[in-house]
């Protein structure tokens, strides 16, 4: 039995020559940006050390990176930047409320088990 | 469906990163910095803090790449183009499983100078280079080798073991067969010792913790020398490590031995497919959709390695 009421993947599966080039050359961009952070990353862990006063500053700033690269993985190369809007936050929604949550309550209880760790030694 | 079994599996990873996170918050100074730990590279020995790994991360993002070009070469129905890059990506996670092969064997069996419990209680870890060990000459005879003899087999290992076991004490070593010699060694260049946990007299604070020159030369070999067993700590395994804490090296294996199956579990997968489009399998189905599923499982290995990267090797 036919039924009407799925969205056929193959009607999303197809596109033109022109497009293809086009989409190549997005591929192509984030690639090279892709590769510029890694390389960024690697030079900035090299020549600052984790004893000078301005790591913290670069912490957080591999911590962007991180998050900027994951976001051009997830949304270009996963293509879930141009799915439907729907099924975006499905995916997307619950699991930052319940990532943020985790780290949140890890590192309370972390900062808590220390100091009981630092009252018996 | 293939999305929420990849947010299942993006859930697993959080919580193990994040359980990472939580112990190395218990353990501050002693944990392991990425860029002491993991400095080596093939055919060129140590330090070169991080280079492999990200060339490890870059031949795992191309490989990405290559297939994020066969998923569109799939969108054109131009078969060619998807074998071409679908065989592109397959070697790109040969590659890059065979490195985390060489990574592991690496932190297995550990530096040359290993981790050190100095004379006042205080744990180093060493860094620079080993001068060559060039023979053991034997002084008193034992059940195998007579006086006078001189080895050159196997040296390495054998010096490691006997000053793991603390069988060297003032540069004489006692060999297997109950045989003294005495040690044929170059000097060490560079030698540092990097104090990790505090002891009477050496603090691993950061302003004290790193000890050059003589004086690190003095307390590495009065250690290491000392006739005592377990002072002296090479490689990691599951009950101890020469990096840091204990956790440390199970967190290592688990995770990235995870990731690593993931990723060769990615390769096989890639393989059947790949034979499924030289077969005409999904152009005869009209469209490339399980080039498409395969491809986020793909990306998905590779999102993982971006954090793995950052949490295990950067910070």
């Amino acid at each position: 039995m036919e039924r009407d009421d799925l969205i056929e993947y193959s009607l999303d599966a197809h596109h033109s020559e022109e497009k293809g080039v086009e989409i190549r050359k997005k591929i192509y961009k984030v690639t090279i940006l892709l590769t510029l952070v890694t390389i960024v990353e690697v030079v900035l862990g090299a020549v600052i050390k984790q004893d000078a006063s301005i790591w913290p500053l670069v912490k957080w700033t591999f911590l962007a990176l991180t998050i900027l690269k994951a976001g051009y993985i997830v949304m270009v190369f996963m293509h879930l930047g141009d799915e439907r809007k729907w099924l975006r936050y499905v995916i997307l929604v619950p699991y930052f409320i319940f990532i943020l949550y985790l780290i949140f309550i890890a590192l309370w209880e972390a900062t808590a088990i220390k100091s009981v760790l630092n009252f018996f030694s | 469906m293939m999305w929420f079994f990849l947010v299942s599996d993006a859930l697993t990873f959080g919580g193990l990163l994040i359980a990472y996170g939580f112990t190395r918050h218990d353990c501050l100074e002693a944990w392991p910095i990425g860029e002491e730990t993991f400095n080596s590279m093939p055919f060129l020995g140590h330090g070169y803090p991080l280079v492999y790994v990200a060339l490890m991360t870059f031949i795992l993002i191309i490989s990405s790449v290559t297939m994020v070009l066969a998923v569109e070469a799939g969108h054109r129905m131009d078969r060619k183009g998807v074998t071409k890059w679908m065989i592109a990506t397959i070697i790109g996670g040969f590659f890059f499983v065979g490195s985390q092969a060489w990574e592991w064997y690496h932190f297995i069996h550990g530096s040359e100078f290993g981790k050190i419990e100095l004379a006042d209680g205080s744990v180093a870890i060493v860094k620079g280079h080993f001068g060559e060990i060039k023979n053991f000459t034997v002084t008193e005879a034992g059940n195998h080798h007579k006086k006078g003899d001189i080895i050159k087999e196997d040296i390495m290992h054998t010096f490691q073991h006997a000053a793991a076991a603390g069988h060297i004490t003032n540069g004489i070593i006692t060999l297997h067969d109950g045989s003294k010699a005495t040690i044929t060694k170059e000097k060490d260049h560079e030698l540092t010792l990097i104090v990790k946990k505090s002891g009477k007299v050496n603090k691993a604070s950061k302003a004290k913790r790193r000890i050059t020159g003589a004086k690190a030369e003095k307390l590495y070999y009065e250690a290491l020398y000392s006739g005592e067993a377990n002072r002296v700590i090479y490689g990691a395994n599951l009950k101890q490590n020469e990096y840091g804490p204990q956790q440390y090296a199970q967190f290592f294996f688990f995770i990235t031995g995870f990731h690593g199956f993931h990723v060769f579990s990615g390769v096989v997968i890639n393989i059947i497919i790949c034979l499924g489009v030289v077969a005409g399998t999904y152009h005869k189905r009209g469209h490339y959709e399980m080039v498409e599923k395969t491809g986020l499982y793909w990306h998905f290995v590779d999102l993982v390695w971006v954090f793995v990267f950052t949490f295990f090797y950067l910070l």
